[in-house]
């Protein structure tokens, strides 16, 4: 290597040639549709990587709930001067098994919606979040093709409906959350069974919303009537039957040959953590399926 | 020594990949987290100079566009860093004089990196991004970079200087 100098020439050349395979990539990946030539390289990078970020964010999970700990304990922190290491030690338990509680009634939660819903499912934890500044709403859940989690899965939580599973790797699953723009569900309200399709925005948060074009003009959606997915032939990507969300606001536009109603989903995006991805019955993986209500595992010692 | 290198450069990277999508949505602002990988970028320009950023760039952008959950079209970042990492590592004897200086680099290394992969995502359709989302996300994004870099520059660009190759003194 050079030595550099303030006067340094740097090399046109190589930045032509960055310059040039970055724009190969994208020609290959854009114009190979749905069969690109770099899926086995994110497949590839993707099962690397995948138990990486389970590692990293099993470790920070715990310090999740800090902040909101210590916000409600400010009154006794007021008090800390008279805690004795017997006190500190009982908050300490307090602390775990209030996590432990939460951890449960989510398990609960989505043991419910199995209930309801009566599909098998295979729990699963949100591992990785694309970030805004890609504009796809995206994560990564810690379960695979080895739990038996497979692309065009419909994804769901105990609120309601998450996402479809759009790849999968031996360990872990890429999810296209409801609210991505791209993302297109089929809905049925609730009151006159009237179909439609939802799409994303593109937002997370509490500001979170889709939108609903359904395919009768004449039909008049309700304010608070809630929507729930239509479903698919052979149930892929979306079982039907699972609550999206409930209709904050209706417009009809001349120029539009349909209503257009603005849906907030039940589901909070920005704080996903436990989800269920909906598979056949009969599946057999590497760990326990919640099958309508009861936890039944395949193998010994995975399931309890 | 330089299987070592490149070793500890490829954990440096995937490093800053993984934090930005397992921890970072954690304290993200409006779901915008730190673009670390841009970080490690500008701070590989200001240490080693344009050829070596635009490399890394080229390279770390690529596992920006591979690694789950993204599902943008691949090449994408690549294309942003590699512009970053050339445009700072030209400017890098004026970039790298002063804290602030340096913060100016990352905060206009931030704007164009995005604004790159924003705008090639508007001419690929993928996804169609709204302008109005782009410019409220652009900012927010620039803030924090600049936010993180007291932290993160100065230990990334001791890092690399580490493993910098011996040179001979002129």
């Amino acid at each position: 290597m050079t030595p550099p100098s303030p006067h340094e020439r740097p090399s046109r050349t190589l930045l032509v040639l960055l310059l040039l395979a970055a724009c190969t990539l994208i020609t290959l990946d854009a114009r190979g549709g749905t069969s690109s030539p770099v899926d086995p390289a994110r497949s590839v990078v993707g099962t690397v990587l995948g138990p990486v970020e389970t590692v990293t964010s099993a470790a920070v999970r715990p310090f999740r709930s800090v902040g909101s700990f210590f916000s409600t304990t400010d009154r006794l922190r007021a008090d800390v001067a008279r805690l004795t290491a017997e006190n500190s030690r009982l908050k300490g338990r307090l602390a775990t098994s209030a996590m432990a509680r939460n951890r449960a009634a989510e398990l609960d939660g989505l043991l419910a919606s199995s209930r309801q819903t009566g599909y098998a499912l295979v729990p699963a934890r949100v591992i990785a979040f694309g970030p805004a500044q890609s504009f796809s709403r995206t994560v990564t859940i810690d379960a695979g093709t080895s739990s038996g989690v497979y692309p065009d899965m419909t994804v769901l939580n105990n609120d309601g409906l998450v996402g479809r599973v759009l790849r999968a790797e031996a360990s872990t699953a890429t999810v296209l959350l409801i609210v991505d723009q791209e993302s297109v569900v089929g809905g049925r309200l609730g009151a006159d069974m009237e179909v439609g399709y939802l799409r994303g925005r593109g937002d997370l948060g509490g500001h979170a919303r889709l939108d609903l074009n359904l395919v009768d003009g004449s039909a008049t959606p309700a304010k608070g009537e809630v929507v729930a997915t239509w479903g698919s032939k052979d149930d892929a990507p979306y079982v039907p039957g699972v609550p999206i969300g409930r209709v904050t606001a209706v417009y009809s536009s001349p120029r539009q040959l349909s209503e257009r109603a603005v849906i907030e989903p039940f589901v909070d995006f920005s704080s996903l953590d436990l989800v269920g991805v909906v598979v056949d019955k009969h599946t057999r993986g590497d760990r326990p399926l919640i099958r309508a209500g009861t936890l039944t595992g395949s193998h010994d010692g995975a399931g309890r | 020594m330089s299987g070592v290198r490149a070793a500890a450069l490829t954990a440096l990277v995937v490093a800053a990949i993984v934090l930005q999508v397992s921890v970072f949505p954690w304290l993200a602002i409006d779901g915008v987290t730190p673009n670390l990988a841009l970080l490690v970028v500008v701070a590989a320009a200001l240490v080693r100079g344009p050829e070596f950023a635009a490399v890394l760039g080229f390279l770390s952008g690529l596992a920006v566009d591979l690694a789950p959950p993204a599902d943008h079209v691949a090449g994408r970042w690549a294309l942003a860093l590699v512009v970053v990492g050339y445009l700072v590592g030209r400017v890098r004897h004026d970039a790298g004089t002063s804290a602030g200086a340096a913060l100016v680099a990352v905060a206009a290394s931030s704007f164009v990196g995005t604004s790159i992969f924003v705008l090639s995502g508007m001419l690929l359709h993928d996804p169609d991004v709204p302008a109005a989302q782009a410019l409220r996300v652009i900012p927010i994004g620039v803030g924090y970079d600049v936010l993180l870099t007291p932290f993160v520059l100065p230990v990334v660009m001791r890092l690399l200087s580490r493993l910098q190759p011996r040179r001979v003194a002129y």
